[in-house]
């Protein structure tokens, strides 16, 4: 039962976008080697994150009749 | 061998139980009829069309590819291309597609009686309305995510392509002003309603900043405190009006609120995103959500009797909410909840850039467009479930049964749809309304007939905040399309402006912000100022109008969808959308057709302009008709020459592809597939 809820919840999370900074960090950490050489930016930190996703969230065709 | 015969027997049940059902709809004539019917019919239809209809779409049309990588997977960059699970992206799909269209379509073609709607809404779903969404999502998936105008432009050419654009950019223009004309009619001369619509604008503004600046990222606890707040709003709004200074701020004609909205239009297209829009999205997406959720468990609990007659008298094309008659106008009035041109930019914007694999494609392409439709049956059950005269005496404008309630009430009672003043005056007090009179729009009836849903279901006492609670939860959302459509629009007519005057196109710069944003609002304002000072009400040419454009969109949708079938040699299955098409050409054609040439001035805008000439000139109209003649008369030709234009577009854009089509099947050379090459997946 409360794993059932635990998974709800997640999914709740997800679809608000109340996790989207949890997200971009473990596809960031799968995509960049941080201990490879070479310069690596820095991950965005929570609040740039926020503000890029949000501001490309409303640059197409977002709501319907 | 066992578990397939049980398989099948269940399906042969589910078919039985879904034809008794509609047949029951169909035959009723009785006085009343359960609303456990349109449940039931609806849920069976559904249920059969998409496990054997999509299913066969995916398999044998389409050749959907479970192997195959999908955009999301190719082109990760954990933004905007993102594999996601199915039901998350159905939740962002069906949230995209689910506007006030399905709940206003469904209300207003009540007037021809509960049986045209109903067919309409579940067929021309399973086999138009999902058909277009799901093949659209399949082949802008094929394409890395491209919008149905580049589709356009790629599989038909240049004229399809812009035909496209500016077909979106016209129903966008359509679409916003008759939304807002739904508000301000629900808005009018009513302070509950208007002080909390005006709440929504603070709150969202708090929500914005509270996600932006004091805990950045945390969208849920703000979207908490959002709904808090806005069900706070609609209380307080009955203390306002009861408050006898406070109520007289809120108080007001239909046009001065009209010019509100076109100023809050304005004020929200040049407003950055964080502030108003993004968050009155989140309120408004939990509350749609919740709202339909709540509806359907009232209606399921309760099951009311549906007490609107199968067909009405009005099928003749004498109905008092919008002249024309059952066919082609059932068909444009429905729009959305059947077919919706619209959810073809959807299918082909955000969502398939978010599919992991294509097997999530029937899920969310077809079973989004059945809920929606199901959306649709739950307004039409809320709008019949009120005694026929009083949904007439709500909806049908003064211009049509007089100004006076007694007027009205012996007028709508003629008809055979009896209804009394006092009845009429109690409701209206229920609702904590002044009077429940010619509230044209659907808004004020959908929100009576749910107040009343829901007030069965949780007590009486509640009524008025009921009523209140159902008109805040509609404006907030045809005020988040409002707002996002005005900033769409501003984007399109940038890019078009970019064409002759590059420095228009950058989408920061001021100069060009401001001027793009003011035109896209004065497109919209002006219809929606003609259609409050209009004496029928302005929805009943605003909502035939936005239905023409809306199916020309699916149509154009459909267009290129045949195309691509056609030229990936899929010629034998081309009427899975060819048919779609062709109905949806007959009916826009002849809906057109009838606006333009019509003699009945209460279809043809020709024949409106003419009768409303010929009796400013003999002097015979109302003095405060006579003022207002001149720019309704002017507008009654501005429409019919936009009616021309729409089927124009839809016509070139046709014939543009069965040329195309033609060319193939001759073997000269066509515009090859933009499909984007095979590459395995890698996710499990």
């Amino acid at each position: 039962m409360s794993r059932l809820l635990k998974k709800f919840w997640g999914r709740v999370r997800q679809l608000s976008g109340d996790d989207a900074y949890e997200r971009y960090l473990q596809h960031y950490m799968a995509h960049h080697d941080l201990k490879a050489e070479g310069e690596v930016e820095a991950p965005l930190t929570k609040e740039a994150f926020f503000k890029e996703w949000q501001d490309k969230k409303w640059t197409g065709i977002k709501r319907c009749c | 061998m066992q578990i397939k015969l049980i398989n099948k027997i269940i399906w042969v049940l589910i078919a039985l139980i879904g034809a008794v059902a509609v047949c029951g709809i169909a035959l009723n004539r009785g006085e009343t009829i359960n609303a456990l019917w349109f449940i039931t019919a609806a849920l069976c239809v559904y249920a059969i069309a998409y496990r054997f209809y999509s299913a066969w779409l995916a398999t044998k049309v389409l050749l959907v590819d479970e192997t195959r990588a999908t955009p999301a997977e190719r082109l990760d960059n954990g933004r905007d291309f993102i594999p996601t699970n199915k039901w998350i992206v159905f939740g962002h799909h069906f949230a995209a597609i689910a506007g006030p269209g399905p709940l206003v379509g469904p209300t207003l073609a009540a007037q021809f009686g509960y049986l045209p709607g109903t067919l309409w809404i579940l067929f021309g779903a399973v086999l138009g309305g999902c058909v277009q969404d799901m093949v659209t999502l399949f082949f802008s998936v094929r394409r890395n995510g491209r919008s149905l105008g580049q589709m356009a432009r790629d599989e038909i050419g240049p004229v399809g392509g812009t035909a496209a654009l500016i077909g979106t950019f016209a129903i966008m223009i359509i679409l916003i002003a008759v939304l807002g004309l739904v508000v301000v009619n629900a808005m009018k001369h009513s302070p509950w309603a208007t002080s909390t619509v005006a709440a929504t604008i603070p709150i969202a503004m708090m929500v914005g900043f509270y996600m932006r600046h004091i805990r950045p990222g945390e969208v849920l606890e703000a979207s908490v405190l959002g709904v808090v707040l806005l069900l706070l709003a609609v209380m307080s709004g009955g203390w306002i009006d009861h408050h006898p200074m406070l109520r007289v701020f809120f108080d007001h004609e239909g046009l001065t609120l009209a010019w509100w909205v076109i100023a809050y239009g304005f004020a929200a297209a040049i407003m950055p995103v964080w502030l108003l829009l993004a968050p009155r999205d989140y309120l408004s997406t939990f509350m749609k959500l919740g709202t339909i959720l709540l509806l359907t468990v009232a209606i399921f609990t309760l099951h009311p009797q549906i007490k609107m007659p199968a067909l009405t008298q009005f099928i003749d094309g004498t109905g008092p909410i919008f002249g024309g008659k059952l066919f082609p106008f059932v068909f444009i009035t429905i729009a959305c909840g059947a077919i919706s041109g619209f959810h073809a930019l959807i299918s082909s914007g955000t969502t398939p850039k978010l599919l992991s694999n294509e097997r999530d494609i029937r899920m969310i392409g077809y079973g989004g467009m059945l809920l929606e439709s199901f959306v649709a049956i739950m307004a039409l059950i809320a709008a019949t479930v009120l005694d026929p005269g009083v949904f007439f005496a709500i909806n049908s404008p003064a211009g049509v049964v007089g100004k006076e309630a007694a007027e009205a009430v012996s007028l709508i009672t003629s008809w055979g749809f009896p209804v009394t003043v006092e009845q009429m005056k109690t409701l209206a007090s229920n609702m904590g309304e002044a009077s429940l009179f010619a509230r044209t729009g659907g808004a004020p009836s959908l929100a009576v007939g749910m107040a009343s849903i829901f007030g069965s279901l949780f007590g009486k006492g509640l009524l008025a905040m009921w009523y209140h609670f159902a008109i805040m939860f509609e404006a907030i959302f045809i005020l988040t399309t409002l707002d996002a459509g005005t900033r769409v629009g501003r984007f399109m007519l940038q890019d078009m402006l970019g064409n002759i005057w590059p420095k228009m196109a950058q989408t920061s710069w001021w100069p060009s912000v401001l001027i793009s944003s003011a035109l896209v609002v004065a497109g919209w304002g002006y219809f929606l100022y003609i259609g409050v000072i209009d004496p029928n009400g302005g929805v009943n040419i605003l909502w035939p109008l936005f239905g023409i454009a809306n199916q020309m969109l699916a149509a154009i949708a459909l267009c290129v969808a045949t195309s691509i079938l056609v030229k990936s040699g899929r010629l034998n299955f081309a009427w899975v959308t060819g048919l779609p098409l062709l109905w949806l050409v007959v009916v826009t054609s002849t809906a057109a057709w009838e606006k333009i040439a019509s003699s009945d001035i209460r279809v043809g805008f020709f024949a409106a302009a003419n009768d409303m000439a010929a009796k400013l000139a003999a002097g015979t109209l109302m003095p405060e008709k006579a003022t207002v003649a001149p720019q309704l008369i002017f507008n009654q030709h501005l429409d019919a020459w936009l009616t021309m234009f729409f089927v124009a577009v839809l016509w070139v854009v046709v014939l543009d592809m069965l040329w195309g089509v033609l060319q193939f099947y001759l073997g000269k050379a066509v515009l090859s597939s933009s499909e984007v090459a095979y590459q395995k997946s890698c996710i499990d």
